[in-house]
């Protein structure tokens, strides 16, 4: 037998009114996003809210950090220099003051190279953590390729110009050759390459001197002096060596073979060469 | 006729911005039952994908989302009696629809079928300025219809020009941009209780929806169920609901007539409950199951057991014949259409150039109803199912929702009604922004 239905199928005027709200897409998403966010919000602010707990949430962190940081797996034991001179290495080791064993992490690599960068005789260093615990630095040193004598100083020089150390005197260093002169150091490419082309007569030269920071003089033993152009100088050198080669110019008693300029070269004769030829030329 | 005007057109604009939104209830208010569908309109590009044409020939832009349906209470004959319980009815649909579209709905079209409907037919005449019909001149002729004294009380439900004429020439759809002399209109205009109206207004404001546009349901049932050359070459739909059976008389497209009886599907159970003296969801329940008009032999046998639940048991475990059950039925359903042949008789339908009938809703379900109505009506009846709208669910495709179905088109192409064409510019209110333009637009 068919009843009437005992319950009310109708929704109550409230039931229907939430339910439309419900569907009301803006408090739908109230409802998902913003009562979680809400609750989530308050619970930090409640957590957050006094000074200790903050302190001490600050603390537990920076320990658990601590504790993976000083793992035997991340330790520096060992400092290894290669490719430096025992001297530069001691000075390397000096500079850097490392304080091992120490933490990878805690290392400031690029701080260290710049602090290792400053020394002279370093042209280029390689700062690299290693296996096993080494920090390694591959230093690459400059070579000295001249002494140059300026004011109180004397200095090695690198082919750039670069200052490799200080010497106490120049005989220190007497197989390399000496340069000489304000500004020296600027040109040192092109001293280079007069060295190179000097080479023939390298046991007669007393040393290659800037004369006012635009060309070279080369002076040689017994009072000679070649006196160089500011252009291509390398070539001018090559034409005197060329002369002296053909006609011994150097071995003769001149004191000065003046090749500034191209088109008038001169050379100075010392006084007795003069006389000498004032003499054969008839003239008294 | 100026507020008429005022919240026809608030209902329009309502309506249209709710399909801009894109979701739109459907309200059949009904006396067996209430049918809440909820409709997305998603504009006809987005259903284009899958062929040429689109479904219906494009003409479904819409999709059913959402669909409940629940018995109705508290109405009677189609008219709200009890106005708590028929807003509780309607809350239990519409959230139900609501449930299964997901979607909340703001706006309702609602449709309703008492109201004792009347037809006008209205004729009016208007002599062009110029040669060529503008649109204040089709305004101007709709307003020079002269309106009957639709008596107190009462509200224009629907207004519909149908035929307009220039000169000598008649059957105009559109005369806009014609040349002639003199503009004529036919206006079908259909008027209800304004108390039905007001009824229907306040129970859906109280489920906190608001009316964007109302119908009457048996012109919305004949949208839906009249194929479109039985609209266009004339038909009846009869729309047998449970409290009243209306009818709709079509011709071009255009209804032109429309009326009810206050008779139906329940006065037969009732008549069921009397006459077996069992309760009324056992006769309703009988007179689904084993219902018919047409008594044949093997009926005598066909044993039904009717039940009753008084506790006695002679009385509780009664058979009936179905024979006897169709005597009982048959003569309320003869005088449902006889009554309906008075109507369509009064009406002129015989003078149609096609006479068909369409029987639909739910007591249209009756076995052997359509071999009775040709006797009664004529003999080109059919039995007439809603059209088939994207979504609808199976169980609400049957001749019972004939008017939901025909709401769903309704509110998809709207009839263009008396305030859907322009004010003639001497019915604006003087100091009127409009009006100035108006003139500007006019003159230069």
């Amino acid at each position: 037998m068919s009843r009437p239905p005992h319950r009310d199928p109708a929704p109550s005027r409230l039931a229907y009114r939430v339910q439309r709200m419900m569907l009301t897409p803006i408090y739908r998403r109230m409802l998902r996003f913003g009562l979680p966010l809400l609750a989530l919000a308050l619970v930090l602010l409640i957590a957050l809210g006094s000074a200790d707990r903050r302190a001490a949430i600050a603390a537990s962190f920076a320990g658990l950090v601590e504790s993976v940081q000083q793992r035997p797996e991340f330790m520096v034991n060992l400092f290894r220099v290669d490719g430096a001179s025992p001297m530069l290495a001691e000075a390397i080791r000096r500079m850097m003051d490392l304080k091992l064993p120490q933490s990878s992490f805690d290392l400031d690599l690029t701080g260290l190279r710049d602090r290792v960068m400053q020394l002279d005789a370093v042209q280029d260093v390689d700062l690299r953590v290693e296996p096993g615990g080494v920090l390694a630095a591959h230093v690459t040193e400059r070579v000295p390729v001249a002494v140059w004598r300026s004011g109180p100083n004397v200095e090695l020089l690198d082919a750039t110009g670069h200052r490799v150390m200080l010497v106490g005197e120049r005989n220190d260093r007497s197989d390399l050759p000496l340069i000489a002169g304000r500004g020296a150091n600027k040109a040192m490419p092109e001293a280079a390459a007069l060295m190179v082309a000097a080479a023939p007569i390298m046991p007669r030269v007393r040393g290659f001197v800037r004369m006012g920071e635009r060309r070279w003089d080369i002076v040689l033993d017994r009072g000679q002096r070649i006196l160089l152009p500011v252009e291509q100088p390398v070539a001018a050198l090559e034409r005197i060596l060329a002369l002296d080669k053909a006609q011994d110019l150097l071995a003769r008693d001149v004191t000065a073979i003046d090749f500034r300029l191209k088109e008038r070269p001169v050379l100075r004769l010392s006084p007795h060469a003069v006389a000498e030829r004032q003499a054969a030329r008839g003239q008294d | 006729m100026t507020d008429l005007y005022q919240s026809q057109r608030a209902m329009r604009n309502m309506r249209r911005a709710a399909i801009q939104r894109g979701v739109i209830a459907i309200l059949d208010v009904g006396s067996t039952k209430i049918a809440c569908l909820i409709l997305r309109f998603d504009g006809p590009d987005r259903l284009r994908d899958h062929d040429g044409v689109g479904s219906m020939a494009g003409q479904s832009q819409f999709r059913v989302i959402g669909a409940a349906t629940t018995r109705s209470r508290g109405v009677r004959f189609g008219e709200i009696s009890v106005m708590n319980e028929t807003e509780r009815a309607i809350r239990t649909a519409v959230q139900g629809a609501q449930k299964m579209a997901n979607v909340r709905v703001d706006h309702v079209i609602a449709t309703f079928s008492g109201g004792e409907p009347r037809s006008y037919g209205l004729a009016g005449e208007w002599e062009l300025q110029d040669s060529v019909v503008t649109e204040q001149d089709v305004a101007r002729v709709l307003s020079a219809c002269d309106v009957p004294d639709i008596g107190p009380g009462r509200e224009v439900m629907h207004a519909q020009p149908v035929n307009f004429a220039l000169d000598h020439r008649t059957g105009l759809g559109d005369p806009r941009g014609q040349i002639g002399n003199r503009l004529a209109c036919d206006m079908h205009m259909l008027s209800v209780d304004a108390g039905t109206i007001q009824n229907l207004l306040y129970c859906i404001k109280r489920c906190d929806l608001e009316l964007a546009g109302i119908a009457s349901s048996a012109y919305v049932a004949g949208v839906s169920s009249l194929v479109e050359d039985e609209q266009e070459l004339g038909a009846a739909c009869i729309d047998m609901g449970g409290g009243s059976t209306g009818l709709s008389i079509f011709i071009k497209k255009h209804m032109i007539y429309s009326d009810s009886v206050r008779m139906g599907g329940d006065h037969v159970t009732l008549d069921i409950s009397k006459g077996l003296q069992i309760p009324l969801a056992q006769a309703e329940k009988i007179k689904a199951t084993h219902g018919g008009v047409y008594a044949t032999g093997i009926d005598d046998r066909e044993m039904i057991s009717i039940g009753a639940d008084t506790g006695d048991w002679d009385k509780d475990s009664r058979t009936v014949s179905r024979t006897e059950l169709i005597g009982i039925m048959r003569p309320r359903v003869e005088e449902i259409l006889e009554e309906v042949r008075a109507r369509l008789d009064a009406a002129g339908f015989d003078h149609l150039p096609s006479q068909q009938i369409v029987l639909t809703g739910g007591a249209s379900q009756v076995p052997g109803l359509d071999g009775l109505a040709a006797r009664i009506l004529g003999q080109r009846v059919r039995l007439g199912r809603p059209l088939r709208v994207q979504g609808l669910p199976q169980a609400i495709t049957g001749p019972a929702f004939a008017s939901a179905v025909g709401l769903c088109l309704f509110a998809a192409h709207p009839q263009d009604e008396w305030w859907d064409f322009e004010i003639p510019s001497e019915r604006y209110p003087a100091r009127s922004f409009k009006k100035a333009i108006r003139w500007f637009r006019e003159n230069w």
